[in-house]
């Protein structure tokens, strides 16, 4: 209870700096920072494989890659537009409608939300059974719901070549 | 990052375990975190670290270009023909059952090539992004900029001296609100 408080205001804490910062730098390493605090509250809850990634792809490969995007870009943020009660209303009234969405939610742990209802039963009482794979996340993610998995690597590989194909500035050397 | 030496010297020493926990975190997702996502961006990481402490194009070198585009594709390409080897076996398409010679160990050696296609797909694009960052600040690409630009705009970065006096400079900005409240005007 207490560690998920703590947690949570240090989320809290460093979006706040990330928004007030105008150093991008500082901004990348509070970022990755957020997500290794991110990580913490994913080991906090169980969910070991989803920290394992939030750990190695936000805060490790994404911070670097922020840090190769600074050297094309300035280091520092333009200055706030002097107009801001505009941007400020359109947040409050976004963030508004996104607490009115979590409202329908169920609660964390409802043995009646539809996660736990539909085919959650049969992955956890058969998937040692039919694929006898001690972690059952990688017995889902791999096999039950493979094309899912490889749509996500389809993905993965099309922001590659969609990268390369944008930022590649002079045909390969031999 | 020429004259680190310390960050070269530990650089060294871990580049190779960084590696091997990334084979570790791949072959061992079966039985505990990890996976191909994971180990793929933990064996990237390596290389990227090695890029970084001793320059693209050492690294390069070793992991060529010509090496990583291929590898991108290679990886997808085992992870759907596991597929299309289930189809060609009577089963239906990513069903690994019909693979092995009972289904249990159809089902380990799917599990097994499937995360080894996401592990190689996920290393090289992310390898391969980094490089098209990376790769317009070496020099072998500078010779396509024009000549003035670089004068006017790349030397002074290059310059230790002016890379120190910027950072002091940007230092200053962002302490100044807080350093009036601190030392009153006398």
């Amino acid at each position: 209870m207490w560690i998920n408080l703590v947690l949570l205001a240090l989320l809290v804490v460093i979006a706040i700096g990330v928004a007030r910062l105008r150093s991008l730098f500082a901004g990348v390493m509070l970022f990755g920072m957020y997500s290794l605090v991110s990580a913490s509250l994913f080991v906090v809850l169980d969910a070991v494989d989803v920290a394992f990634t939030e750990a190695a792809v936000g805060a490790g490969i994404a911070t670097i890659l922020m840090l190769a995007t600074l050297t094309r870009t300035n280091a520092r943020q333009e200055s706030l537009p002097s107009n801001i009660v505009l941007p400020l209303l359109l947040v409050f009234a976004l963030g508004g409608l996104l607490i009115y969405g979590t409202l329908d939610m169920p609660l964390f742990g409802d043995v009646q939300a539809p996660a736990f209802s539909h085919v959650f039963d049969h992955y956890m009482l058969a998937s040692g059974r039919e694929i006898d794979v001690p972690n059952i996340v990688t017995s889902i993610l791999a096999s039950y719901r493979g094309y899912d998995t490889l749509g996500e690597v389809v993905v993965v590989f099309t922001a590659g070549v969609a990268v390369y194909a944008l930022l590649q500035s002079q045909p390969d050397k031999p | 990052m020429q004259h680190h030496i310390v960050l070269r010297f530990v650089g060294k020493l871990f580049i190779p375990l960084v590696m091997l926990f990334g084979l570790y975190v791949q072959f061992h997702g079966d039985f505990g975190p990890g996976g191909g996502f994971q180990a793929g961006v933990i064996f990237a990481a390596a290389i990227i670290l090695h890029a970084l402490l001793f320059s693209v194009d050492t690294t390069q070198s070793v992991v060529p270009l010509t090496l990583l585009k291929p590898l991108a594709a290679i990886g997808v390409l085992i992870y759907a023909s596991v597929g299309v080897v289930g189809i060609f076996l009577g089963g239906n398409y990513l069903d690994y059952n019909v693979l092995g010679s009972t289904a249990i160990a159809g089902q380990h050696l799917g599990i097994l090539l499937v995360e080894l296609g996401v592990g190689i797909t996920v290393a090289s694009v992310m390898i391969l992004l980094f490089f098209c960052f990376a790769r317009t600040h070496e020099a072998g690409t500078v010779d396509q900029v024009d000549e003035n630009d670089l004068q006017a705009t790349v030397t002074p970065e290059y310059d230790p001296i002016e890379l120190l006096k910027a950072r002091d400079r940007a230092i200053a900005d962002e302490l100044e609100p807080y350093s009036t409240r601190e030392t009153p005007t006398l």
